[in-house]
């Protein structure tokens, strides 16, 4: 019922509705700055919220079938338990599957903090085994248990412990994204309805000749509907190019991760073909409501 | 088409008329008098609907004014000319958009209706000045204009307060003309105004009834004026 009306009213070529309304140059100028704005703004807490909820499914999957198993132990037992482990963890159920990382991947998981030219070899560094989960999981307490008795040094790490409040954190960021969008909207519904509401009062005595010669208060209400929508959505439009472009241009190079991860992937870029209608939208129904209130408020 | 009926209308004091009742007839002529302040302009205002009686009732085309809503006294607007004592305009608009305003906010086509809109501004002698903003007229102009656009639509009745308040007496007689015109067209027609001489004008060329406003109320005045 809304949708076609709303289509209607703004599409149909009626200039002389917004002829009756005088031209207002510098209010128009600021709505359409503020809508701007709004638009601008909004591009980046959507993509806060896309990047971080990208991230947070990232890191979900990949650290949801995976887990690691340390092992400490003097050097002359160190083999013996490494293979007393990998056999508990091959028959255990639920894993997929487990392998005993090589000297050389041990050294590339140390080098970022201990520099290239460590010697592994030479140090007392715990040997680590990963372990890919099957869908169905396994049970970490009874594998604890099973672990501890046959291979005393095995320590398993299931990553849940550090996993669940980076997903969280990821989560809220998300949620966090999504709820500045509805505080921009809510915001941008304000700002608008204040104009309108300004507007209706400047020109308090155009509304009287136009309710004098009976005209309806639909009627009246397009005039300064059609005029805040229009201004919004080009005004969101403008502000929603700038923000793409401030997105572009931001230095993206994938290795430093998050930060750099704001931005739009793939199909991502269509919502922000959103942005503008439904600025316009919003401007639709703020300055609707304005405009039939202060009309009904009239006697 | 307007009945009034033991109407009391107050704007918060004491009531400003008590007790009107009045019929008004399809193809008469009115005239409304009365000093100043005694609620000439209210009283036209309650038969247009921009009053609601405080008491009693009133009724617009067989309607309740009281069960109207905003767009049915828009709707029965179309049907009744006011021409207010100081005439409002659109101010941004030309004269000849301001005349067909009233077909512009109905929906019609106003380029359909520009034979009309032409000859409606050639009898009020307002074509030379159709492209001139508002502001640039002259009192007598803008009541001519004021008319112009209250008859546009050949609405079934036109309200005119003190509709010479303004103007010299060659021109109030120039209105006035147009206005029995409008009556022999079959219009209804009601002149608020304390211009006893412009009442006596009207009775040689209509058969007008004159009402009073005094102490609140309204009176039949004598046929004798």
């Amino acid at each position: 019922m809304r949708a076609p009306r709303f289509l209607t009213d703004l599409l149909v070529a009626d200039g002389s509705a917004d002829r009756v309304v005088p031209p207002s140059g510098f209010t128009a100028h600021l709505t359409l700055f503020s809508a701007g704005v709004m638009a601008f703004l909004a591009v980046f807490a959507l993509a806060l919220s896309l990047a971080t909820g990208r991230l947070a499914d990232r890191w979900g999957d990949e650290l949801a079938h995976a887990s690691t198993v340390r092992i400490s132990a003097p050097d002359d037992q160190m083999a013996v338990q490494t293979e007393a482990a990998l056999r508990v963890l091959q028959t255990t159920d639920g894993i997929e599957s487990a392998r005993a990382l090589s000297e050389d991947e041990q050294r590339a998981l140390l080098a970022p903090w201990f520099g290239p030219e460590v010697p592994v070899e030479s140090l007392p560094i715990p040997q680590l085994i990963e372990v890919i989960e099957s869908d169905a999981g396994y049970d970490a307490a009874g594998l604890r248990m099973r672990l501890s008795a046959e291979a005393p040094g095995a320590v398993l790490d299931d990553h849940t412990r550090w996993r669940r409040p980076l997903i969280a954190a990821a989560n809220r960021l998300r949620a966090l994204g999504l709820f500045s969008i509805l505080l921009i909207g809510g915001a941008m519904a304000a700002m608008i309805t204040l104009a309108a509401n300004a507007a209706l009062a400047a020109n308090a005595k155009v509304i009287e000749v136009l309710r004098l010669v009976g005209a309806q208060d639909r009627y009246i209400a397009r005039a300064f509907v059609r005029r805040f929508t229009l201004r919004a959505l080009a005004g969101a439009t403008v502000g929603t190019v700038a923000g793409m472009i401030a997105v572009l241009l931001m230095p993206s190079q994938a290795e430093v991760g998050f930060l750099t991860g704001l931005g739009f992937a793939g199909a991502e870029w269509f919502w922000l073909l959103v942005l503008p209608p439904v600025a316009g939208l919003v401007a639709y129904l703020a300055t609707q409501r304005a405009a039939l209130r202060v009309l009904g408020a009239l006697s | 088409m307007i009945e009034l009926e033991n109407v009391a209308y107050s704007y918060g004091g004491g009531e400003l008329l008590s007790d009107v009742s009045l019929r008004l007839a399809p193809g008469s002529f009115h005239f409304l008098t009365g000093p100043s302040g005694s609620g000439k302009t209210t009283f036209l205002k309650l038969c247009y609907g921009e009053l609601v009686p405080t008491s009693g009732f009133a009724r617009i085309f067989d309607q309740d004014v009281r069960s109207m809503t905003r767009d049915d006294i828009a709707m029965a607007r179309r049907r009744i000319g006011v021409v207010h004592q100081d005439c409002q305009f659109l101010d941004h608009l030309p004269i000849s958009d301001n005349v067909a305003l009233p077909l512009t906010v109905a929906g019609f086509d106003v380029q359909s209706e520009s034979q009309n809109l032409a000859e409606l501004m050639q009898w009020c002698g307002l074509t030379p000045r159709a492209n001139a903003l508002p502001p640039e007229l002259s009192g007598g102009e803008r009541q001519r204009a004021a008319l112009a656009r209250a008859v546009i639509l050949s609405p079934d009745l036109i309200l005119a307060d003190e509709p010479t308040g303004n103007v010299d007496w060659e021109m109030s007689q120039r209105l006035l003309q147009l206005l029995i015109e409008l009556n022999r067209m079959g219009k209804t027609v009601m002149i608020a105004t304390h211009d006893l001489g412009l009442i006596r004008a009207a009775k040689q060329h209509v058969q007008a009834r004159v009402l009073r406003i005094s102490n609140r109320r309204l009176q039949l005045a004598g046929a004798d004026l």
